[in-house]
C-alpha cells in the first residue's frame, strides 16, 4: 500500500480521491459478507433487584439479537426471566473493521510521507542545494513576484504555449505550486491579509 | 451583428439603428462640426438640460445599444479567442452579470451545433448532464473525505489515552467491540485496550499512572498540534481556520487563488484530524465544509461548462457546501438550508435541487461507510421521546437568552483577539501560539472528565437522558426506595446524588474553560471549526439548567406550574432536551442562523417532537444577540480581513447620490480614460504602467467624451502581449482601435491593433443623480463588478464594490458612533427604517490595496487637453 500511496501522490490529487472512494467502497463491499468480528448484539441490562447492571455481547445476527439469545448464563431463575428480559435493551450493532484498518493505514501513509517531504523541503533540500550550487542558487526564489504589470500576461500567455516534455513540466509546476506558496505564506503570516 | 451597421465617419461612432430614431439635424450638425464642448463655463444646470449640448447620436453607445452590441462582442470574441482574456487576477471581484452572458452564449452554440451531428449531440448531452455530474462527484469524494476524517479523528483522539494491543487501528471502542465484561463499572475496559500507563509503567491505577497518563496525553496533544501547525505553515498556509467566511466572500464574487486547491484540500483533511485530536477546543465541521468546497472546486476542473466561467462554478460550490454540512451532522436538508441561508450569495432554484442532490449522495456515503459504528450519520443521535411541558418554555427562553449573550460576547472578544493577533508583532509567533494554547488546554482539560474526552462525546453524553441503562455520573440520582443507593432505577425526578453534584461542579468548571479557550481558539492557523465547541458550552448550560428545573419540580412540587403539569412521581423534566436547547441556542447566538439551525438540530438528534422550544430559544437568541451587534462570527471575521462582500441581507438606508460616491472625488486627479482610435500602443502601456487601476472606460474622442465601452486592466495586458507574440507587424507606434473598423491612417504608418474583442460595450451605467440605494441595490442583485457613473452619456466616473464597501464603512463612521440599533433607529432616520432595517456597512480593508491597489477607478491622462477638460468637469461637481 505504500508504493501504491506513493504513486498516488505523485498523480494529481483529484484522481487520488476517486481512487480513496473507490477503496473505500470496495472494502466495505468486501467486509460486508459479514466479517464474524464485524457483528455484535448488545444488551445492556440495567439493575435488577440484587443484581447490579450487566452488559452482554454475543456474536449473533439479527433475529437472534433479544435477550432470551444474548444474555447467557441468565443471573436470574426461571419465572423472573420475563422480567428481567423486560428490562434489558438489545442493539444489533455492525462495523466494517476493513473500512477503519483501510482508512487508518491510508491516513498515516499520507501524513508519513507528507512528513517526509516537509523534512525534505525545509531541511535537505537547502541543504543540499547549498553543497551543489553555493549560495547564489537560494536567491532565486524570493525575487520571482515582480510587480511588473506585463508581468501577469507572460504569464498566462506561456501558460498556454507549448510545452517541451515531462520532465521539465512537473518541475515548471513544482515551481509554480512553490512560488503559490509562498506567497500564501506571506499574505496569511506577514501581512495578515487573509485568514486572520 | 447585421442590425448594428456600425461604420466610422470622421473619427465618430454613428449607429444608424440610433440615427434613425433619435439623431435630430441639430444633434447631428453639432456632432459632425466637432465642436468642443467647453465643460469650464457649463453649470449643473446646463449639464441637467443636456439635449442642447449633448448630442445624443453616441448616447445609444453605453445603454440603448447595449444588447446588439454585446451580441457584436460576444461573437468577435468568439472569431479570435485570445487565452486568457475575461479570467480574473488573484484577488479580485468577478462580473457576475459578464459571466453569465458568458454562459449563455457558451449555450446557445452549443445548442446551435447539436443538430449537426452524432457527436455533436452527445456533446451537448454530456454538458447537459455535466452539473449533475460535477456534484455527485463532489458529493461522493466528500462523503468519503467525511468518513475518512470521522474515523481518523476518532482513532487518534484515543491515541491520546492509549492504544489497541492487538489491533491499532482500532479506537477505545472498536477495540473492546467484543470484550466480555459485564458490570457497568468496567464497561470502557477491555484487557485488548491498554492505557499509556498500563503499557509503559505496567499499572493502571493509581498515581503515578494517573501522572503517565497526564504526560502522554499532553505529549501527544502537543505533538499533534505542532504537526498540524507545521504542515498547514509548509504545505498551504490557506489550509488555517475555519474556511466558512472565505467561502461566503468567493461565493460572492471574490477570486482566492489557491485556496480551493488540490493541496488545501489534502492539507486540511490531514492537519483537521491532527487539529481535532490535539484536543483543542475546536469542532470539524466548519473545515468540512471547506473540504467539500474544495473538492467541488477541483471536479468542476473536469466539466469545461465550470472551469471556463466563475459563475457557474459558483454554483458548483454553493452545491459543495450543502454537501459539506450534510456530512458533518449528517443533516441533508439542514445542509441545503445552511448553504442557502448562510453562504451562498446566488442561488437559484436549480442550484437548489443540485444541492439537495449532492447532500443526498454525500449523506448516502458517509453512511456506507458507517464512520460511528451505530448506522447512523451522526455520533449523537437521542431516542427519547418524552413529552415537553408549556412552562417549560420560560426555562428554553431563558437559554436562548443565554445563547444570545454568549454569542455577542464570544464574537465581540474573538474579533478583538483576532484584531490584535493581525495588527500587533503577536501575530508573527502562529507556531507558538498555537503550542502554547493547546498546551494549556491539554493540562487544563485532562483533570476533568468532561473536558478531557472528545467534544462530540461530551455533547452525546450531556444530550442523552438518564435512563435505567446510562452509568454516567450524571445519571447517579438517589432511588427514593433505598436513599443510599447510588444509580438504582435511575429514572430522573429524584432528589440528585452525590454523583450528580459533583458532575455539576464539573460541568461549571469545563463551561468556564470551554468558553474562554473557544475565544482563543478560534483564528488559531490549524483547520478549526466553532460548531462543536458552541454546542458543547451551550448543551453544557442546558444540561445544568435541566439538572437545576428537575430539581427544583421534584422539591417544589407544589407550585402552581408543576402542580399543574408535573404530577410527583413522573419524570416530566429531560435534562437532555435542555442541552439539545442549549446547544442550539448557542450556535444561533454565535452564527444568527435560524433556520437551518433548527433544521440541523433537529436532524442531528432526531427530535422531531422538540421544534417548537428549538424555535424559541434560537429566535431568542438571534434577538438577544443582534441587540449587541447585528454581524455573526462569519460576517464579522469577512469584516475583519476587509473582504469585499456586500452583504445582500442589509438594507441600504441613506439619502446620498451615486456621484457623491464615484471616483474621482472632487479632489482627486481626474478619470483616465482611453479613446477609441487615437491611442498607440506604447500610450496605452504607459497609462497601463502609470495607473494602478483595473479598468479603463473608453471614450470616442478627448474631445466628445461620449462613452464607448469599458475595458480591464487585465485584458488589455494579455490582448497587447499576445498580439506582439502572434500578429507580425505590431510597433509601439501601432494604432490600437477599439472600433470596428481602423482608422484611416498616413500610409507609412504600421499596422494598426485592434482590440475591440476585449472591448466590453455593454458596461452598466447609472446617471449621476442617481440615488445610492438603487446602485446597491443594482450591485448586490446583478452582481456587478464596477458601474460607470455618466452625465449625459459623458463619462464621469466610476463606482466599484470596493468604492460602494468603502463609503458604507464611512457613512456608518459619521452616523453610528454607538454600535447598538435602538439609537440609529430613533435619532437618525426615522422614517425609512422597517422593523430590523439596519445597515451594517462593511468596512474596507487598507491592507488589500497593496496586493491590488485597483479601485480601478478614476485614471489619470496623458493629454493635457483631456486634463483640462475632465478638470472643468469636476468643478461642475
Amino acid at each position: 500500500i505504500l508504493v501504491l500511496q506513493h504513486r498516488k501522490m505523485r498523480s494529481s490529487v483529484a484522481f487520488k480521491l476517486l481512487s480513496l472512494v473507490g477503496l473505500l467502497l470496495m472494502s466495505t463491499q468486501t467486509t460486508d459478507a459479514k466479517n464474524s468480528e464485524d457483528i455484535r448484539c448488545k444488551c445492556t441490562c440495567p439493575p435488577y433487584r440484587d443484581i447490579d447492571g450487566q452488559i452482554y455481547k454475543q456474536n449473533v445476527s439479527l433475529k437472534d439479537c433479544n435477550c432470551l439469545h444474548v444474555v447467557e448464563p441468565m443471573p436470574v431463575d426461571g419465572k423472573d426471566v420475563e422480567a428481567y428480559c423486560l428490562r434489558c435493551e438489545c442493539k444489533y450493532e455492525e462495523r466494517s473493521s476493513g473500512t477503519i484498518k483501510v482508512t487508518i493505514i491510508i491516513y498515516l501513509s499520507i501524513l508519513g510521507l507528507l512528513f517526509l517531504y516537509m523534512v525534505y523541503l525545509t531541511l535537505l533540500e537547502p541543504m543540499l542545494k547549498r553543497r551543489l550550487f553555493g549560495h547564489s542558487q537560494l536567491q532565486n526564489d524570493d525575487d520571482v513576484g515582480d510587480q511588473q504589470p506585463f508581468a501577469n500576461a507572460h504569464n498566462v500567455l506561456s501558460h498556454s504555449a507549448s510545452r517541451p516534455n515531462m520532465l521539465n513540466k512537473v518541475e515548471h509546476a513544482q515551481q509554480r505550486w512553490r512560488r503559490q506558496v509562498q506567497e500564501q505564506r506571506k499574505s496569511v503570516f506577514d501581512r495578515h491579509v487573509v485568514l486572520s | 451583428m447585421e442590425s448594428e451597421q456600425l461604420f466610422n465617419r470622421k473619427g465618430y461612432y454613428r449607429n444608424s439603428y440610433n440615427s434613425i430614431a433619435s439623431a435630430s439635424s441639430d444633434e447631428e450638425l453639432l456632432d459632425g462640426a466637432g465642436v468642443v464642448m467647453d465643460f469650464h463655463t457649463s453649470e449643473d444646470d446646463n449639464l441637467l438640460d443636456g439635449d442642447a449640448t449633448s448630442p445624443g447620436s453616441n448616447y445609444v453607445m453605453s445603454n440603448g445599444g447595449g444588447v446588439m452590441s454585446s451580441t457584436t462582442h460576444l461573437l468577435d470574441f468568439l472569431e479570435e479567442p485570445i487565452p486568457g482574456v475575461g479570467t480574473y487576477d488573484d484577488f479580485h471581484t468577478i462580473d457576475w452579470v459578464r459571466e453569465k452572458c458568458k454562459d449563455r452564449e457558451r449555450h446557445r452554440k452549443i445548442n446551435a451545433k447539436k443538430k449537426e451531428s452524432a457527436w455533436e449531440f452527445t456533446k451537448s448531452l454530456y454538458d447537459a448532464w455535466s452539473g449533475w455530474l460535477v456534484v455527485t462527484l463532489t458529493g461522493l469524494a466528500s462523503g468519503a473525505l467525511a468518513g475518512l476524517i470521522d474515523i481518523a479523528a476518532d482513532w487518534l483522539n484515543d491515541i491520546k489515552e492509549g492504544v489497541c494491543l492487538n489491533a491499532m487501528w482500532f479506537n477505545h471502542e472498536q477495540c473492546c467491540w467484543g470484550s466480555n465484561e459485564t458490570t457497568f463499572a468496567e464497561r470502557d475496559k477491555c484487557p485488548q485496550w491498554k492505557s499509556w500507563a498500563g503499557l509503559i509503567l505496567g499499572q493502571e491505577e493509581g498515581p503515578g499512572s494517573y501522572i503517565m497518563n497526564y504526560f502522554m496525553y499532553i505529549y501527544w496533544a502537543l505533538s499533534f498540534a505542532f504537526l498540524a501547525v507545521l504542515l498547514v505553515k509548509v504545505f498551504a498556509p490557506y489550509a488555517c481556520g475555519s474556511g466558512i467566511p472565505e467561502i461566503k466572500t468567493i461565493l460572492s464574487g471574490f477570486i482566492i487563488r489557491g485556496y480551493l486547491g488540490k493541496w488545501t484540500l489534502l492539507i486540511k483533511t490531514v492537519t483537521l484530524v491532527l487539529a481535532v485530536a490535539s484536543g483543542l477546543s475546536l469542532g470539524k465541521e466548519g473545515p468540512l465544509v471547506h473540504v467539500a468546497c474544495c473538492c467541488g472546486n477541483i471536479f468542476s476542473y473536469l466539466f469545461p461548462k465550470y472551469s471556463k466561467n466563475e459563475a457557474k462554478k459558483r454554483e458548483v460550490l454553493s452545491a459543495a457546501s450543502a454537501a459539506g454540512v450534510s456530512v458533518a451532522f449528517g443533516a441533508p436538508i439542514g445542509g441545503v438550508l445552511f448553504s442557502l441561508e448562510e453562504v451562498s450569495y446566488y442561488f437559484p432554484l436549480k442550484t437548489l435541487w443540485r444541492s439537495f442532490f449532492a447532500a443526498l449522495v454525500a449523506a448516502f456515503v458517509l453512511r456506507s461507510i458507517n464512520p460511528f459504528g451505530n448506522s447512523r450519520l451522526v455520533l449523537f443521535y437521542v431516542e427519547y421521546h418524552t413529552p415537553w411541558y408549556l412552562f417549560e418554555l420560560i426555562p428554553f427562553i431563558l437559554l436562548g437568552v443565554f445563547g444570545g449573550l454568549w454569542g455577542a460576547f464570544f464574537i465581540k472578544a474573538n474579533i478583538a483577539w483576532c484584531r490584535r493577533r493581525k495588527s500587533t508583532r503577536f501575530g508573527k509567533y502562529p507556531i507558538l501560539e498555537v503550542i502554547f494554547v493547546a498546551a494549556i488546554t491539554a493540562v487544563v482539560a485532562f483533570p476533568n472528565p468532561y473536558t478531557r474526552q472528545n467534544t462530540s462525546e461530551l455533547i452525546k453524553e450531556l444530550f442523552t437522558d438518564c435512563g435505567p441503562l446510562e452509568s454516567s455520573q450524571l445519571c447517579q440520582y438517589r432511588s427514593q426506595m433505598n436513599g443510599s443507593k447510588a444509580f438504582v432505577d435511575a429514572s430522573p425526578n429524584k432528589p440528585a446524588g452525590p454523583g450528580v453534584y459533583a458532575a455539576i461542579w464539573q460541568l461549571c468548571l469545563a463551561l468556564i474553560f470551554k468558553i474562554i479557550m473557544t475565544i482563543f481558539t478560534f483564528g488559531l492557523k490549524v483547520p478549526a471549526g466553532l460548531f462543536i465547541p458552541s454546542m458543547a458550552i451551550g448543551a453544557i448550560a442546558g444540561r445544568i439548567v435541566g439538572i437545576a428545573v428537575e430539581q427544583l419540580a421534584y422539591y417544589h412540587h407544589d407550585w402552581l406550574v408543576f402542580r399543574e403539569w408535573c404530577e410527583v412521581g413522573t419524570d416530566c423534566i429531560t435534562p437532555g432536551l435542555y442541552a439539545m436547547v442549549g446547544a442550539a441556542a448557542c450556535l444561533g447566538g454565535v452564527t444568527r442562523m435560524t433556520v437551518s439551525l433548527v433544521v440541523i438540530v433537529f436532524e442531528l438528534t432526531g427530535g422531531l417532537e422538540y421544534i417548537v422550544p428549538l424555535m424559541a430559544a434560537v429566535m431568542t437568541s438571534k434577538w438577544v444577540g443582534d441587540a449587541f451587534g447585528r454581524e455573526g462570527i462569519y460576517e464579522s471575521h469577512i469584516r475583519l480581513n476587509g473582504y469585499p462582500f456586500l452583504d445582500a441581507k442589509e438594507e441600504f438606508t441613506h439619502t446620498t447620490l451615486a456621484r457623491e460616491v464615484m471616483r474621482p472625488r472632487r479632489s482627486d486627479p481626474p478619470l483616465a480614460v482611453l479613446t477609441q482610435d487615437d491611442l498607440t500602443v506604447e500610450e496605452l502601456q504607459g497609462i497601463i504602467n502609470e495607473t494602478s487601476y483595473n479598468g479603463f472606460p473608453v471614450i470616442v474622442s478627448k474631445e466628445s467624451q461620449r462613452l464607448v465601452g469599458f475595458a480591464l486592466r487585465r485584458d488589455i495586458t494579455i490582448a497587447i502581449e499576445n498580439a506582439r507574440r502572434k500578429q507580425e507587424g505590431i510597433l509601439l507606434t501601432s494604432r490600437v482601435y477599439f472600433t470596428q473598423h481602423a482608422p484611416t491612417l498616413p500610409a507609412d504608418s504600421p499596422r494598426p491593433l485592434k482590440l475591440r474583442s476585449i472591448l466590453d460595450m455593454s458596461p452598466f451605467t447609472v446617471t449621476d443623480h442617481t440615488p445610492m440605494e438603487i446602485v446597491v441595490d443594482i450591485f448586490r442583485k446583478l452582481g456587478l463588478r464596477q458601474c460607470l457613473v455618466t452625465h449625459n452619456g459623458i463619462v464621469l466616473g466610476i463606482i466599484t464594490k470596493k468604492n460602494i464597501l468603502a463609503h458604507l464603512e464611512e457613512l456608518k463612521e459619521h452616523t453610528e458612533p454607538l454600535a447598538s440599533p435602538w439609537y440609529y433607529h430613533k435619532k437618525r432616520y426615522p422614517s425609512s427604517y422597517g422593523p430590523d432595517g439596519q445597515p451594517r456597512p462593511r468596512q474596507h480593508n487598507v491592507q488589500l490595496v497593496t496586493a491590488f491597489p485597483g479601485r480601478q477607478a478614476d485614471e489619470e491622462e496623458s493629454e493635457e487637453e483631456v486634463v483640462n477638460l475632465l478638470d472643468g468637469r469636476g468643478s461642475t461637481l
